[in-house]
């Protein structure tokens, strides 16, 4: 019963691990892709579609429809109850309880039809507003710029630089190799909420306030993926880069074009994360960045939201498109993560 | 696209081979560690020992100030503060009673997150690892959540646990008893364990995932060559030589899980009462959300919980040193 | 050649430094403020050249929590649209001696100047132009009360008035909440001072657990007990987060919604024509009839380097015709006795925001002195979030009220001892 999480089998004939290996993937689909997909629907919804409860899978609006004699368009009800239950009637206006009604096709008549005996008639409505607001509003291509800016740049120096010291702590024996590969884990133990204030003190005497440098520079030594490559590279075999150096290799040689092919599926998942964290990040951008020639997407984003209120619709329209990039990336990343050792050979 | 970046890796190294051979030769190839490690030690200790030494100043000083000059030393006094109680386990005898609520809420909040998400990403990673169509489809379902904000985790599920949500719809057209998930306690425990593991999983499986490429298949095809079951291939071959990225995984889900709070904050606010209130939460609460800010007091309660937590990492690091030698 | 063309350089650019000047302003918005801030201040440009004002939209969050730290070490925006007064106080500018008629700003803005002007600020300075006055009060679903066949409670009509009225609606007509509060100190407040409570000592200090906020404490827990108000406001959540029931007002499950003026364009907007509904005005207790002032407005920040041009510009953002202009935009109440004396003719609004934008106008001169006391309180958001993180406690019952009560006492009285 476990052979389901284990073999990778190439087999014409589906058993039942397979059954089961399948059940938990469609169990998946719903419960990780189900949410979010109502949330890409919930974004072409109208703040008041949003508020409404129980919530509606699809944007639905109600329907108008001009009738002869009236200015502005009247809003259409199915009656479900009473008199003229069955038909289909605009509302003239609403007084209290009671609703003025009309046929369309017979303006001239006046209904009266109890509110609680109509239902609206409403038909499915992309709120597309909510995106194209988005660029009339502000300049979202500075903001995406400045964003991927910070992302590519924080992304390559974050990569080679912990790849170097991961290297370091997983390839060499020196003293204190134990001893700084401790002190990287530990600064995990700070919860970074707290250091952000000393380290907004730090930026700021570095004059780097308002800098995407600022942003970028903190960013880079990463515990988390320092830890992650030195433990892939542990795995890598040492033979490989002895037999290197006695080609006569360089250390940096036997680096970089031994041991970073051979982590190709650590540095792709690392290079994944760092897109994420530097695309996604808001608390340290909001502290450092405040003029708006400067700010990221997720500033922008989150502008949406006030004391009092948040403008939902649109917080939500521009989720979806800065959530597009980055799956972008990881579509075409995640294809690294297959390729291991057997595949990747040694050049 | 794929030559671009070959001509840059291409170039990125020759750029680097002269000044790092130079290096090599003036320094010898087993001082070329430090060498590799400079970069990335000079940026923590600017960005992030710098700060922590500051945070150990704030600790021990009092007021709402951030310059430190401004700010008085007291010792030893916040720390005292927190761990001012009559009995460790009953917070309502506590001087700071919701610390130490937080306190017991996150250990129950780690035992519970931990090991179930590690079990979770675990199965995940092995099924998406094998040869299954759509791979690279079902892989990014797994991960999407990661990447959302956690202002949008905590929208989504608040629509489908709120007491006219779409759970409870569901509930209430299979003829079901409908639930006020996120107004009763232990429900609202639960929801914040499954949100944060529905959340962060992908983090996990990714991580994972990667770690399974390095096990060659020739492994595999030995052992079923010989026979052996899938279960016994499982405990023997994979988890052993998965153990370093193991490892990864347990450190890391640990840390996170005491370090909990965007998503859980936005969710459900701590509430009910104080039922989902974490570490974190405590901290934001004292040193930022409220004023006058209480500074000290959060970075004594935090450098508490690193305290705690470096203890735990160094038992998980000792505990698969002594199982694999190479952890 | 070569060399008067650098010199000149250099003079025009000496001449540029002097003249061209760049202010920043830092803004948040609940709706269209920044954005009709931004399009006011085009005329201001252009009363003054040379000058140019830039408006930075951030999220309230940057008000909250990064312009503080930004400030203390000397960096941040010329001025700010901020809330919290009191905490910001020393960061504030005075432009009482820079402006060219600062009895004509007393005259407008006297009540909420007061809210700047705390701990070593000057008695008399003008740091602040309120822009958005807001009032805490009552909605009320007209619709469902008629459907009840239930009489309105009107005017002057107590807190227990209201609590029976919508009980006995919500009975007859199947929703599920009577009433809702917000979820923070600041509408918790406004009945408990209605309730008698005093709030602060003989020196000033809040808070103070008197017999008024006690016996307004036992009452909001036993209309938790008994369903008179919606738990989920209260109850689902903890600590000192914000939460509202205007979902659930727009939605038409609540009959009784206790929240502020400036939820006023957002019902206009989102409820449209699906029921009738009115603002109720301030709803008493046995000892007042107050609601809570408060608002968010514009500060000038005393680290900035062109201390004259932005009291310019304060003196522009505090002038009738602007404030007039802009409030119209952004539907809210002004702060300006001027305006509101005269009213602001709204742009496109329905006869029920219109109606009830000027029932709030109209509460606000009531308010009681308490009220402006504890909202020009240097450490007033310590009550406002320590209030419902121990009420909440006691409302679930993890703390009996008393046990809540005397914690809450001692919480306030710690945040505020930190800032000693």
């Amino acid at each position: 019963m476990f052979g389901f999480l284990t073999l990778r089998r190439g087999r014409d004939r589906l058993d039942m691990t397979d059954w089961i290996a399948f059940g938990f993937l469609g169990f998946g689909v719903v419960l990780m892709l189900g949410p979010v997909l109502w949330l890409a629907l919930s974004s072409f919804k109208t703040e008041a579609a949003l508020q409404e409860y129980p919530p509606k899978l699809l944007p639905l609006a109600p329907q108008f429809v001009e009738v002869e004699g009236f200015e502005t368009a009247l809003q259409r009800f199915r009656v479900v109850a009473g008199e003229h239950a069955g038909r289909e009637l605009a509302q003239v206006r609403r007084v209290g309880l009671n609703a003025q009604m009309i046929d369309p096709a017979n303006p001239d008549e006046r209904l009266n039809v109890h509110i609680n005996d109509r239902e609206p008639v409403r038909a499915v409505r992309i709120a597309s507003e909510n995106y194209t607001g988005l660029f009339t509003r502000f300049n979202f291509l500075l903001y995406f710029w400045n964003s991927t800016f910070i992302t590519v740049a924080a992304t390559i120096l974050t990569v080679l630089f912990n790849s170097m010291a991961a290297f370091a702590l997983a390839k060499y024996r020196f003293t204190g190799r134990t001893a700084v590969f401790l002190l990287i884990i530990a600064t995990l133990m700070i919860p970074p909420t707290v250091t952000l204030v000393p380290l907004f003190l730090v930026v700021s005497q570095m004059g780097l306030i308002n800098s995407p440098w600022a942003v970028i520079w903190p960013a880079i030594a990463t515990p988390t993926g320092v830890f992650l490559l030195r433990q892939y590279m542990l795995t890598i075999p040492d033979d490989l880069l002895d037999a290197a150096r006695m080609d006569n290799a360089s250390e940096w040689r036997v680096y970089w074009k031994i041991v970073l092919p051979l982590s190709a599926p650590a540095l792709a998942v690392l290079i994944i994360f760092s897109v994420m964290w530097r695309w996604n990040e808001f608390l340290w951008p909001l502290i450092v960045l405040n003029r708006s020639e400067v700010f990221t997407l997720q500033l922008a984003l989150n502008s949406f939201q006030g004391e009092l209120q948040t403008a939902w619709s649109s917080l939500l329209a521009m989720t979806v498109l800065t959530l597009l990039p980055i799956t972008l990336v990881f579509a075409f990343l995640q294809k690294f993560i297959t390729q291991g050792i057997a595949q990747s050979g040694v050049k | 696209m794929a030559a671009i970046v070959r001509a840059l890796y291409e170039g990125a190294f020759n750029l680097f081979e002269k000044p790092m051979q130079m290096l090599q030769y003036s320094l010898g190839a087993h001082r070329m560690a430090w060498v590799f490690l400079l970069p990335n030690l000079l940026i923590f200790g600017l960005f992030t020992y710098l700060p922590i030494l500051l945070n150990v100043w704030y600790a021990g000083t009092s007021g709402d100030r951030i310059l430190l000059g401004e700010r008085d030393w007291t010792g030893a006094a916040n720390f005292a503060t927190l761990l001012d109680c009559g009995s460790y386990l009953d917070p309502n005898t506590c001087r700071r009673d919701l610390f130490w609520r937080a306190v017991h809420n996150t250990g129950w909040f780690v035992v519970l997150q931990v090991g179930f998400m590690i079990l979770l990403s675990l199965i995940a990673a092995l099924i998406l690892n094998r040869n299954i169509p759509l791979k690279g489809f079902f892989r990014a379902v797994f991960f999407y959540p990661v990447l959302l904000s956690p202002v949008v985790v905590a929208l989504i599920w608040k629509w489908i646990l709120q007491r006219n949500g779409v759970l409870n719809a569901g509930l209430d057209w299979a003829g079901m008893p409908t639930v006020n998930w996120l107004l009763d306690p232990s429900w609202a425990f639960f929801w914040i364990v499954f949100v944060s593991i529905w959340a962060n999983m992908g983090f996990y499986v990714l991580i994972l995932l990667a770690g399974l490429q390095s096990i060659p298949s020739d492994v595999y095809e030995a052992a079923e060559m010989d026979g052996t079951p899938a279960w016994r291939s499982l405990l023997r071959i994979t988890l052993p030589l998965l153990t370093p990225t193991l490892l990864v995984v347990m450190v890391l889900s640990l840390i996170r899980a005491v370090q909990a709070f965007d998503e859980i904050y936005v969710l459900t606010g701590g509430g009910p009462g104080s039922a989902t209130t974490l570490l974190i939460q405590y901290i934001y609460d004292v040193g930022f959300a409220t004023r006058p800010r209480q500074f000290g007091l959060a970075a004594a309660a935090s450098l508490l919980m690193a305290g705690v937590l470096l203890v735990l990492t160094l038992l998980q690091l000792a505990a698969t040193r002594k199982r694999a030698e190479d952890g | 050649m070569r060399k008067t063309l650098a010199v000149s350089a250099l003079a025009l650019m000496a001449a540029g430094a002097t003249q061209a000047q760049e202010l920043r302003f830092m803004c948040y918005q609940d709706g269209a403020e920044c954005d009709a801030w931004a399009e006011a201040f085009q005329s201001f440009e252009a009363e003054n050249p040379g000058t140019t004002v830039v408006v930075d939209v951030v999220p309230y969050q940057a008000i909250i929590e990064s312009l503080p730290i930004q400030l203390e070490v000397g960096e941040g925006p010329d001025l700010a649209r901020i809330t919290d007064y009191g905490g910001l106080a020393r960061f504030l500018l005075d432009v009482r001696p820079m402006v060219s008629d600062p009895d004509l700003i007393e005259a407008r803005y006297g009540p909420s100047l007061a809210w700047a002007r705390v701990g070593d600020n000057a008695p008399d300075g003008i740091y602040n132009i309120v822009d958005q006055l807001t009032a805490t009060g009552g909605f009320a679903n007209a619709t469902l009360f008629e459907q009840a066949g239930v009489e309105m409670p009107g005017p002057g009509a107590s807190w227990a008035d209201w609590a029976e009225a919508s009980r006995a609606v919500r009975d007859a007509t199947g929703v599920d909440f009577a009433m809702a509060i917000d979820r923070t100190g600041h509408r918790f407040a406004a009945p408990a001072m209605s309730f008698g409570a005093a709030l602060f000592n003989d020196e000033g200090e809040a808070l103070v657990i008197d017999d008024g906020f006690r016996s307004f404490s036992e009452q909001f827990v036993a209309w938790h007990e008994d369903g008179t108000l919606a738990r989920d406001v209260w109850a689902g959540a903890g600590g000192g987060t914000y939460q509202d029931a205007a979902g659930e007002f727009i939605n038409a499950n609540l009959v009784m919604y206790y929240s502020g003026s400036w939820q006023i364009g957002r019902f206009g907007r989102d409820i449209g024509d699906a029921f009738d509904w009115v603002a109720t005005g301030a709803v008493c207790g046995p000892a007042a009839c107050t609601g809570m002032p408060g608002g968010a407005g514009i500060v000038g920040l005393n680290r900035t380097e062109h201390p004259e041009a932005v009291a310019k510009l304060m003196e522009f953002v505090a002038r009738d015709d602007i404030q007039a202009q802009v409030l119209a935009q952004t539907r809210n109440l002004p702060a300006n006795a001027e305006l509101q004396a005269n009213g602001i003719a709204y742009q496109d609004v329905t006869p029920e925001v219109a109606a009830a934008l000027t029932a709030f106008a109209a509460s606000v001169p009531d308010f009681s002195d308490t009220a402006y006391a504890l909202q020009g309180y240097q450490f007033n958001r310590a009550v406002y979030t320590n209030i419902p993180a121990r009420l909440t406690q006691a409302i679930v019952g993890e703390l009996s009220l008393d046990d809540a009560l005397a914690r809450l006492e001692q919480d306030v009285a710690d945040a505020i001892a930190e800032a000693r």
